[in-house]
């Protein structure tokens, strides 16, 4: 039997779905995902997940990008039962990023909300246990921003000019932007 | 009399052969039972994300090798496919064929090694782990003809892959997927599958509920070990699956005999697939040409390959520079150990050595 193959919902039609739902819960609609307001993420993420036409049952994978301005939380959601799949983003604050968590609705979303907060700084509101990852506790900054490590003067990163060990600092550690008085 | 006892933290790992590389199972344990899970990762971690957003699209494909090391070809495909959608480069169907063929036969290498080590883990200590390795090293022989490695095979290319086969490939593995092997499973599957001690050590441990499955986003043997019949394969075809004629074997209990079972059968598929590609491969081109500092459109694309480890995606944002301006991968191994402690709160100690087998992590594609 030929098996048919993974429809991807543009943004609008989740959109509309979750509009008719939550009024205020949708801040922009795009053909390729839906940009979510922060303040309604956890009760659409609920919505989406036990509507019986969105039916994101199944969520694939979360990940983080910095758009310099903001970070956005990528969201890929899917339903097995229907075979669908949709993108879901969510902005947030570049200073203090903070989104809830929806680890509660998924435990998929678990360990990778950790990663998040480990390699971008997003702060999971309501996680079970949000601590580092794959580093270490006194590990400063987070590697996967744009500004981690960067030069002072803007000057364009390669990876020969970082430097590799700071006077005073042990094991390793590589010295963040604006690491305090002193730094180069 | 009731035994007194007292609650002892144990640390499995990070160096112990049961955790399958440098991973860290840190269990609390009351007796012989476990109370509580804890995992410690990042002892592999080499940031290959941040790596990647400053090398070009090319050079990133070496990483995939090294994430899931016992899988490099689906880690090069999944790759490609994810570049190839963002750029919008269409693939020759030679290449696809030998895509497709080289996946099927690193499905069976993995499952070979995953199958050999969770019989280690049960307790048959290393005599089937030399039996699945010696099919395993026949496999890793004919990536060795075709492209010069065995394991860091960096064989796929964005557009195609890098080398066609040599004249003495097709020969090589027709003896190897129409006489030696269906043997070689054979004589696997008398020896394990049915095996009163295996039985014993593996039946209704580590249980995932189909419920729990998709909730815990579980992907691959573990998923299908539920009950749920869902492969990307089929679900989401890519390359030439579409045209293949296989099976998804499924589980009942999804404990951890049953995938262990579900992989041996996925070998047995692997070779139907193998066999189809090699009646059906057509002449032509095995690469297009592209440039070599690809600069996609920007944009983004997320696209899914079916990694012997379970669902492996490729999440890909481009600026229209040359190198990528984020790059994710969803790994199958680090999603597949959410509900480690789900699984093994309450078994004894033992059991939960076997369920962390039975998982398949691997521990370069856990870290990154």
């Amino acid at each position: 039997m030929p098996h048919p193959a993974t429809v991807t919902l543009p943004g609008t039609a989740v959109a509309e779905r979750l509009g008719a739902a939550l009024p205020g819960a949708v801040r922009e609609a795009f053909a390729e995902h839906v940009v979510l307001e922060p303040a309604s993420l956890f009760a659409a993420m609920a919505f989406m997940r036990d509507d019986p036409e969105l039916d994101a049952k199944y969520l694939v994978q979360m990940c983080s990008v910095d758009m310099i301005t903001r970070i956005d939380v990528v969201y890929h959601l899917a339903s097995l039962a229907r075979n669908h799949i949709f993108e879901v983003k969510v902005p947030a604050d570049h200073e203090r990023p903070a989104v809830a968590s929806v680890a509660p609705l998924w435990i998929g979303a678990t360990l990778q909300e950790r990663e998040v907060y480990d390699l971008m700084g997003v702060a999971f509101e309501g996680h079970p246990e949000l601590t580092r990852l794959f580093l270490w506790d006194k590990f400063p900054g987070h590697p996967l921003r744009k500004d981690f490590m960067s030069l002072p003067g803007g000057q364009k990163s390669g990876l020969s000019q970082f430097p590799k060990q700071a006077p005073g600092q042990t094991g390793g550690e590589f010295r963040p932007r604006d690491a305090g008085a002193g730094a180069p | 009399m009731p035994i007194k006892s007292e609650p002892v933290e144990v640390n499995i790992g990070p160096q112990h052969p049961s955790t399958h590389g440098v991973f860290r199972m840190v269990a609390r344990i009351d007796g012989e039972r476990v109370t509580d899970v804890k995992m410690v990762v990042g002892y592999l971690h080499r940031s290959m994300e941040k790596l990647a957003e400053e090398r070009t699209y090319t050079q990133n494909i070496p990483f995939t090798d090294r994430m899931d090391y016992l899988a490099a070809m689906t880690g090069n495909l999944g790759y490609c496919l994810s570049v190839e959608k963002l750029a919008g480069i269409d693939v020759p169907e030679r290449a696809q064929y030998l895509r497709t063929m080289f996946s099927e036969l690193q499905r069976v290498a993995s499952h070979c090694m995953a199958t050999g080590a969770f019989i280690n883990d049960c307790g048959a200590w290393q005599t089937p782990v030399m039996y699945t390795f010696r099919d395993r090293e026949k496999v890793l022989d004919l990536f060795e003809m075709t492209c010069g490695a065995r394991i860091t095979t960096n064989y796929m290319r964005i557009g195609g892959v890098a080398f066609d086969i040599p004249d003495e490939f097709l020969p090589a593995l027709d003896w190897l997927v129409n006489d030696d092997l269906p043997a070689r499973f054979e004589e696997l599957e008398n020896l394990i599958v049915g095996n009163e001690i295996i039985l014993m050590r593996s039946r209704d441990v580590g249980v995932v509920t189909p419920e729990m499955a998709i909730n815990a986003s579980l992907s691959g043997p573990m998923l299908r070990s539920a009950g749920i019949a869902w492969d990307i394969r089929k679900a989401d075809p890519y390359c030439v699956y579409d045209r293949m004629n296989f099976e998804i074997p499924v589980g009942y209990n999804g404990d951890s005999y049953d995938r262990m079972v579900i992989r041996i059968e996925e070998m047995k598929q692997s070779l139907r697939i193998i066999r189809q590609c090699m009646a059906e491969l057509p002449d032509g081109p095995h690469k297009v040409d592209v440039p070599l500092a690809l600069r996609p459109p920007a944009g983004e694309a997320y696209s899914r390959v079916e990694s012997p480890k379970g669902e492996l995606g490729f999440y890909v944002v481009s600026d229209g520079g040359p190198a990528p301006y984020r790059w994710h991968v969803r790994a199958p191994s680090l999603i597949n150990l959410s509900v480690l402690p789900q699984m093994t709160i309450g078994q004894s100690i033992a059991d939960a050595i076997v369920t962390l087998g039975s998982i398949d992590i691997n521990v370069g594609e856990v870290d990154r």
